[in-house]
């Protein structure tokens, strides 16, 4: 049975197709964008090294650092305002209600479907002249309100959140739904033997239990805001003048529509990093409570 | 008597919040279904949120004929279901190698897709571009179907893994007595007893290149080759203010993915919840 299973050749017919295509794809390309970082490169010919410059330029230039601003204030909408509805949500459909599975099943609708789709949706929503958003505010006599959502600095930001928001919170709700449907039942009946009440259960009892899940989606809801992108790109592609800016639809347009591969680059590095410093950090907070 | 009618109250409320919730959740889906069926006439004519009078099928035809939707639809179809297969074949490939085979590196190779799984693919972007670039595959679906293959393989080796770990080591072990070759075990044992780890990767996979937009924006330029996702942004470039054949050609992108969601809908929210476990 060992040689069968040690067999030195079906191993690597398994496993080197899968990590060649891997190393190429997924890692190769960290180390060229580590390079290009340090490049002053327009994709034409060759690029002229300039060791951190694009870094000091970086951390200088207003308009990165407005955009890093806002997908933290991203973060802060998705983990207290998304995980909050979406705890909400997973508590009672996990008491049980009436409509359980329905309620389920609609909630999480919205994760499925993809966000270009959900961002045409919602630019139609907000349009300034025929959107539903305006055309509901009419229909109750607040015409008064009725706005530019998208198109004005003041209300952009907030407007590109909520998309995203709605979104997931279907997704943060079943996962933490699981969560809480796996915890044993006989910690409930001690629970309620001993006459806690529901919303005291919860508290006492349910969200303790479910800290490895809500680390889960705190991780995915940090690192998805730090890397949004789709949502951004097709709803304001950052603007006006620069409100919705994120880190990756600037480095999208650096690259792509200025042709700054090195400070594009640089970007791309920071995000990486950004995102494992975060993963590591709320990794041990979580380890050291 | 007093605890009950509270109880009801309560239960009253809970049932109102859930149902308004629901209505949040699935209003702008519905909303646009409708404007689909819509003119701008009748839209800029202040029928925003009312039914469709008549419905407009022609924004059907329109999308389709016109604006290609269906060429962009094949295209994404075509690219999803190539990456599907890859990502299956070589994930199970390799999840089978690490975790029932018996090698040094074993773990050492389990913790680099672990690692791989944390990229962002921003940080692969503009690299593969030139790679792509440099290997002729750039304007090809393979540009758009090696690195969705390549980023699902992480999430892909983790179930098919964790899935494999609980298959009785006793099935292979007589199958190798009776004169079993690894590549017959593998094919002809394992693949079956993993199915369902097959269904939730082929569900996950589906997901993430269906709806994939930064890779297939940047690698796709040529109408010809299009998906679906990019289709529809360059409808918008053309048709600014034509409602009703882009919201026809929202309902086309998404269809597919709903027709999958409400015939699986119980397999769906488990393969996603699992990758998110798991991961």
């Amino acid at each position: 049975m060992d040689s069968v299973l040690s067999n030195k050749k079906a191993i690597c017919i398994f496993v080197i197709p899968t990590l060649i295509v891997f190393c190429v794809i997924v890692f190769l390309p960290i180390f060229m964008s580590a390079y290009y970082s340090t490049l002053d490169w327009d994709g034409i010919g060759k690029g002229t090294f300039i060791g951190i410059d694009n870094y000091i330029k970086l951390f200088s230039d207003d308009v990165f650092l407005k955009s890093i601003l806002n997908s933290f204030l991203f973060a802060f909408a998705s983990i207290f305002i998304q995980l909050s509805i979406s705890l909400v949500l997973a508590l009672i459909l996990a008491n049980g209600v009436k409509g359980e599975k329905l309620y389920r099943t609609i909630y999480f609708i919205p994760v499925i479907i993809s966000t270009i789709v959900i961002g045409q949706l919602w630019t139609k929503i907000y349009n300034a002249d025929y959107g539903l958003l305006n055309a509901l505010l009419k229909s109750i006599g607040l015409e008064n309100l009725a706005y530019d959502w998208l198109g004005k600095e003041n209300t952009a930001l907030v407007c590109s959140f909520i998309p995203t928001l709605w979104q997931y919170v279907g997704y943060h709700m079943l996962i933490m739904y699981s969560g809480a449907k796996s915890i044993s039942d006989e910690i409930y009946e001690a629970a309620e033997i001993d006459g806690s009440s529901k919303i005291n259960t919860a508290f006492k009892i349910t969200i303790p239990l479910l800290k490895p899940i809500l680390k889960v989606c705190l991780i995915f809801s940090l690192i998805g805001s730090l890397k949004v992108f789709d949502l951004i790109y097709v709803l304001t592609n950052g603007g006006p003048l620069h409100a919705t800016e994120v880190p990756s639809t600037l480095m999208y347009s650096s690259v792509f529509n200025s042709y700054q591969y090195g400070y594009g680059s640089a970007m791309a590095v920071f995000i990486i990093i950004e995102c494992l410093v975060f993963t590591i950090i709320l990794d041990k907070v979580f380890k050291t409570e | 008597m007093n605890n009950l009618i509270k109880g009801k109250m309560a239960k009253f409320f809970i049932q109102l919040f859930l149902i308004l919730y629901a209505i949040i959740q699935i209003y702008p889906l519905i909303w646009m279904v409708l404007f689909s069926l819509k003119d701008n006439n009748e839209i800029y004519g202040g029928n925003v949120a009312g039914l469709p009078n008549p419905p407009k099928w022609e924004n059907y035809t329109n999308a389709i004929t016109q604006a290609s939707v269906l060429k962009y639809f094949f295209n994404s179809a075509f690219v999803t279901g190539v990456t599907i297969i890859a990502v299956i074949i070589l994930a199970s490939m390799t999840a089978y190698a690490i975790s029932r085979m018996k090698w040094k590196l074993s773990n050492a190779t389990m913790i680099a897709f672990l690692l791989g799984m944390m990229v962002p693919v921003h940080a692969a972007l503009l690299p593969l571009f030139i790679i792509l670039k440099n290997i002729n595959l750039y304007n090809t679906y393979l540009s758009l179907i090696i690195p969705y293959t390549a980023f699902g393989l992480p999430m892909a080796i983790i179930l098919f893994s964790s899935f494999m770990k609980g298959i009785p080591r006793e099935l292979e072990e007589s199958a190798a007595i009776d004169g079993c070759s690894i590549y017959r075990i593998f094919s002809v044992i394992v693949i079956p007893l993993i199915r369902p780890a097959i269904a939730t990767v082929a569900i996950f996979t589906y997901l993430a290149s269906w709806n994939e937009l930064m890779f297939a924006i940047t690698f796709i330029s040529k109408d010809q080759l299009k998906t679906i996702t990019v289709g529809i942004m360059s409808m918008v470039g053309t048709y600014v203010t034509e409602w009703g054949p882009i919201g026809a050609g929202l309902v086309i992108a998404t269809l597919p993915t709903v027709i999958i969601y409400v015939l699986l809908s119980e397999q769906v929210q488990k393969s996603l919840v699992a990758g998110a476990v798991k991961g």
